[in-house]
């Protein structure tokens, strides 16, 4: 009989079965000790993987590759300035810094009142009025942070800002605080600072993303300066770089050039300041990666020593069950047919074992993902097992259990007949 | 249907060396109801053994059913058993797990019966013995004469040249001994070649030829008449 007419015949199988029935006990805590390290492998790597995912999730409204650069003060005398000099970015800055860096994939310089200590806008509506923050943006913003704008709206666009339009964009926040409830808001006026601004669209705030909030006010660059007399100033540039650009590298060469215009030192560290969302989140996702590596080996490990013990309980197996194998061989078992009854045995059982391991990690995954899915805070969202990494996991099992029940094959073939019969 | 020519077997016992076969022939034709006596150390379970293809003989030859033996690694060893050799032990050895049915089948299956057949043929074998309403019990639910007759039927069932019998009734009472003679005796009359290893002079004496060992050799070969255990039943 060759392996595989042995692998896929009935009668094979039935003998195995046999065998399994006739050891309950042996059976159950071999596939329990298996089982529980796949159970573990899966549970772990969803977990990491959820983990992953939710560090995403609160990083998705803002490009993984942005940065945030802003004007301190100077810390080295430089080219007839003395120290402490606060260098003022321009607007004409985003045209040297675009043609200097092509790593720049959008430049969006802000102005913004109400926060760095200035107070914000009073915007008003009718009677009801209140303070809230408020930005001079352009179009670009949107494409480096996203922002949600509820059906209807619109955010603010180039015509808004070549026309220096009256336009804002509202927080969900200044809706309720200046209009009724089921209100239109599109197209409606309101006072920001005494002048009428017409409200183009609602953004729905999204946790995770800075300093804003859900009552900011947005309005174009150009009406911003006009309104506000900042003239070409800009606070701060908000810049992404493509997504194949080194972040670090493109923060170093804004901050070069920057100085270059700005006429400061160039060993300068504290002229501009820089925050780097790329570089942040790089290390967060190595955390992450580093936790599904960590999974990885300890439930490989796991695995593996679920599936040694398997090898264990089949050596021991086999020297009880010296004398059937002896029986067998006497009535005409080859060597080559006792050695597949004890691998299949063992390859059937890590198998077996396996698939309810995955089951039952699935089950648990399911179950965390429940539990906290209502949970904003917490960086854990749909936790997932990569089909490779289960087929992997099975994979593996069944190739050590096959090498490990080798070895318990090997020695059910190497006892000799004649002995296995004496013993009495 | 059995030759052997100067047989030597030697066990490696540490250092010294255990010459147990010292030359052994002995010549069985086709139909013989032999016993093989002796007293234990005698070497008539190595003799048994060599003859069972369980164990290597170191000089001389085997012929079995004209076909020489030798050269033989555990695979063909174990084919050459499952075609030609029938077994029957002391302890029965029965698989503890299985039904009567499924213990006799089981050389069937390693001779790669289809299974339908397989039961039908187990099944004719343990009518055979009287034992058809048992078919689907355990060996722990029979009694031990029970259980020899299902060994038997087992040993039957892959229709060797040869049946060995190592003590077959060495477990058993006087009148169970009987009664699995007896059977021996019917399936010897069938045409059947029977090798009987025991001790009991009785147990010989319903053989129809006996060989008796003592310290490796031969002492005495002798045609007997044959008792019938049928009476004693």
């Amino acid at each position: 009989m060759n392996s595989f007419k042995i692998i896929f015949d009935r009668d094979t199988w039935q003998e195995i079965f046999g065998s399994i029935q006739k050891n309950k006990v042996r059976t159950i805590i071999t596939v329990v000790g298996v089982l529980w390290g796949i159970f573990i492998y899966i549970t772990l790597s969803g977990a990491a993987k959820g983990l992953d995912n939710g560090f995403e999730r609160q990083f998705q409204n803002i490009a993984m590759n942005s940065m945030f650069v802003w004007a301190q003060r100077t810390s080295i005398p430089y080219d007839g300035f003395k120290t402490g000099r606060a260098p003022q970015l321009k607007i004409q800055d985003v045209q040297t810094l675009q043609n200097n860096i092509p790593a720049i994939q959008f430049i969006a310089p802000r102005n913004a009142r109400g926060i760095f200590g200035q107070p914000g806008a009073l915007i008003a509506r009718g009677s009801k009025s209140s303070t809230f923050n408020i930005y001079g943006d352009f179009p670009e913003y949107t494409k480096i942070a996203t922002k949600k704008i509820y059906n209807g709206g619109r955010f603010i666009n180039k015509a808004d800002i070549d026309n220096a339009r009256k336009v804002c964009v509202i927080g969900e926040r200044t809706k309720k605080e200046l209009f009724e409830k089921d209100e239109d808001v599109i197209g409606e006026y309101i006072r920001v600072d005494d002048i009428y601004f017409q409200v183009i669209g609602v953004h729905k705030y999204v946790s995770g993303g800075g300093f804003e909030s859900d009552g900011d006010v947005f309005i174009p660059f150009s009406t911003f300066k006009q309104l506000y007399n900042t003239g070409d100033n800009v606070a701060w540039f908000t810049i992404a770089a493509y997504d194949n650009a080194d972040v670090v590298e493109v923060e170093k060469k804004v901050k070069q050039t920057l100085k270059r215009i700005h006429r400061v030192a160039p060993e300068d560290e504290r002229a501009f300041g820089s925050f780097n969302l790329g570089e942040i989140f790089n290390r967060i996702m190595g955390f992450a990666r580093g936790m599904t590596l960590l999974s990885l080996i300890v439930g490989i490990a796991t695995i593996i020593a679920g599936v040694i013990g398997i090898g264990n309980i089949l050596l021991i197996s086999v020297k009880e069950r010296t004398k059937e194998l002896g029986v067998r061989r006497a009535l005409g078992a080859t060597p080559g047919e006792v050695r597949m009854q004890i691998l299949l045995e063992s390859v059937f059982l890590t198998f077996v074992a396996g698939i309810i391991g995955i089951v039952l990690g699935a089950f648990t995954l399911a179950g965390i993902n429940a539990a906290t899915v209502n949970l904003e805070d917490f960086p854990y969202t749909n936790p997932t097992v990569p089909i490779s990494f289960v087929l992997g996991a099975l994979a593996i099992m069944i190739t050590l259990g096959t090498l490990i029940g080798l070895i318990p094959a090997q020695r059910a073939v190497s006892i000799k007949p004649i002995d296995a019969l004496r013993e009495e | 249907m059995i030759q052997l020519k100067d047989l030597h077997k030697s066990y490696q016992m540490g250092n010294s060396s255990l010459h147990v076969l010292k030359g052994i022939n002995l010549d069985i034709k086709e139909g013989e109801l032999v016993a093989i006596m002796g007293s234990s150390g005698s070497g008539k379970s190595t003799l048994l053994n060599i003859i069972g293809m369980l164990d290597l003989l170191d000089e001389g030859s085997y012929e079995l059913d004209k076909v020489l033996i030798k050269d033989l690694d555990e695979t063909k060893a174990a084919q050459y058993r499952n075609r030609f050799l029938g077994f029957i032990f002391q302890s029965f050895n029965l698989i503890n797990y299985k039904t009567a049915l499924e213990n006799v089948s089981l050389p069937l299956y390693y001779q790669g019966v289809s299974r339908k057949e397989r039961q039908l043929k187990a099944m004719d074998y343990l009518t055979s013995v009287g034992l058809a309403d048992w078919a689907t019990h355990l060996p722990s639910e029979l009694s031990g004469g029970q259980k020899q007759r299902v060994a038997i039927a087992r040993a039957m069932a892959s229709e060797p040249k040869l049946l060995l019998a190592d003590e077959p009734t060495g477990a058993l009472d006087t009148k169970t001994s009987y009664e699995v003679m007896d059977l021996i005796q019917k399936i010897n009359n069938q045409g059947k070649t029977i090798l009987v290893v025991t001790h009991e002079e009785d147990i010989a004496e319903m053989c129809k030829r006996i060989v008796k060992l003592k310290d490796g050799v031969i002492v005495e070969d002798k045609k007997v008449k044959q008792v019938l255990a049928a009476q004693y039943v």
